[in-house]
């Protein structure tokens, strides 16, 4: 069993799950209660990695980090050393793949929320930012808990980005599901069905949770 | 999962080879069809054979390139291909045992050489100074093809140990899935280097966009690639001619020139 790759595909999960949650929100605001046209396009660059082959995905994103690219070199010039193959550079691209995973689900509960309660709070002199964050955030709580979950599982299954901008280096960069891969590939199946197993029962016990938690205790259903 | 990864990895090296591979999709329905399951250090040799072939027989091929282990888990399970070409000879000889190939159909057809390589814009001196330009500081990556799996991540590892220098550069290595991934940490400059087949940096499309430095056969255990036809070959003819073209005079001169060495005949 794996134990290093699974804790590094955990840690790497949780991490990208909170940079989402601090991106994701703002994001998931602006596509619902901007009144731009062009914020199409911003919806669409967010769903794309639904679309995209994650290959494709991971061989830009190793080329956008490479010491080729300004934003590698400027990396480099900051830091001391470059994105790919460690950890940050897994996060970018995990956080890039994961995207629409927590911003749809944040958006779809913010837009459903209703109207009048907002203007309600506008017209009692609450400033938007304060209505955001009392209003439609504790309204919203099912989504945010949907598009956590969401990224946080799908992070935990990633596999072709992973495999493209990571070069499977223990602890830093093979996660779990590359290390099921190289089983598989040494032909070690034993340790392959060892490790999938239990990927199969912790995803399948985070997403259980998750549904009772919204069906009972601390959020209320709607209507 | 496996099949999708192999088919946009592929594509994904179409694309990489920018139009200079057309030859790749060939289309028109002929009379023999083959359809061949390829290692990942054939993927510009073969380009070369199917057209040489193709000039002189009526026999469509079509190829999956990959690593020699994926393809073998999935011939195990009677993936629909009909050729095999491995980068070894073990998993082709265990493909046999397991009686899943034609009665006598294994050959050998090529043997693999290793090669250092960087990217023309690096400043290592490769091609001057071969492994001793990756000893000083300035390296922070060289990628391999994963020792744990791929026949040229272990005469990589092999070679480096040799050479002396495997317990200095260790913390430095990167792993690629197969041997052309390894070769695309090193382009893309992601890696400072690669260990790689001489057949990656031989092809057209590769070549004078880096240094490299050709590391001497006696460095590593020789890499024998072997083939098999498989048992449930929709066209064994067709899988039988391309066969013979690869072990002939035509073949193994496409094979030379694609930076492979040559078995004994």
């Amino acid at each position: 069993m794996d134990w290093i790759a699974l804790w590094l595909s955990v840690r790497l999960a949780a991490s990208t799950t909170l940079v989402l949650l601090a991106i994701g929100i703002p994001i998931a605001h602006w596509l619902v209660f901007s009144p731009r046209r062009w914020k199409v396009l911003v919806e669409a660059v967010v769903a794309l990695p639904l679309v995209l082959p994650p290959t494709v995905l991971g061989f830009y994103v190793l080329m956008a980090i490479g010491p080729f690219s300004p934003v590698g070199r400027a990396y480099v010039r900051l830091v001391g050393h470059g994105l790919p193959f460690t950890f940050e550079g897994l996060l970018i691209a995990s956080v890039l793949y994961s995207l629409p995973f927590a911003v749809q689900p944040f958006a779809a509960e913010f837009a459903s929320v209703d109207r009048r309660l907002i203007e309600a709070s506008w017209t009692l002199g609450v400033s938007r930012l304060a209505t955001f964050w009392r209003v439609v955030i504790p309204l919203s709580v099912r989504g945010l808990v949907t598009g956590i979950v969401l990224s946080f599982a799908h992070t935990l299954g990633e596999f072709g980005v992973v495999l493209m901008v990571g070069g499977n280096l223990p602890g830093v960069t093979r996660t779990v599901s590359i290390s099921i891969y190289d089983s598989v590939q040494s032909l070690d199946y034993a340790a392959a069905s060892r490790t999938s197993l239990l990927l199969l029962i912790v995803s399948f016990v985070i997403l259980v949770s998750t549904y009772s938690l919204q069906r009972t205790v601390w959020i209320k259903p709607r209507h | 999962m496996n099949v999708a990864r192999v088919v946009s990895s592929a594509a994904l090296l179409v694309a990489l080879a920018a139009g200079g591979c057309s030859a790749k999709r060939e289309t028109t329905a002929r009379r023999g069809h083959v359809r061949v399951a390829a290692a990942a250090d054939l993927n510009q040799a073969l380009v070369a054979v199917i057209a040489g072939f193709g000039a002189s027989h009526d026999v469509d091929v079509a190829v999956s390139y990959g690593s020699s282990g994926t393809f073998y888990a999935q011939l195990l399970n009677q993936a629909p291909f009909d050729l095999f070409l491995s980068a070894d000879l073990h998993y082709p000889n265990e493909l046999a045992s397991r009686g899943l190939t034609l009665p006598q159909s294994e050959f050998t057809y090529a043997v693999g050489r290793l090669v250092l390589w960087a990217p023309a814009a690096s400043p290592l001196a490769i091609d001057r100074d071969g492994f001793a330009a990756l000893t000083g500081t300035s390296i922070t990556h060289l990628a391999i093809a994963n020792p744990e799996h791929a026949p040229y991540g272990r005469a990589a590892v092999a070679a480096m140990q040799s050479a002396g220098i495997y317990d200095r550069l260790r913390p430095k290595l990167v792993f690629g899935e197969n041997v052309a991934q390894t070769m695309q940490f090193a382009q893309s400059g992601a890696a400072d280097a690669a260990i790689v087949a001489r057949s990656l940096t031989s092809a057209p499309n590769v070549k004078g966009t880096g240094r490299e430095f050709e590391i001497p056969p006696a460095a590593y255990p020789r890499m024998d690639q072997g083939g098999v036809i498989l048992r449930w070959a929709a066209d064994p003819d067709a899988a039988r001619a391309l066969r013979g073209f690869l072990l002939s005079a035509d073949g193994r001169a496409i094979l030379e020139r694609s930076g492979f060495a040559l078995p004994e005949r």
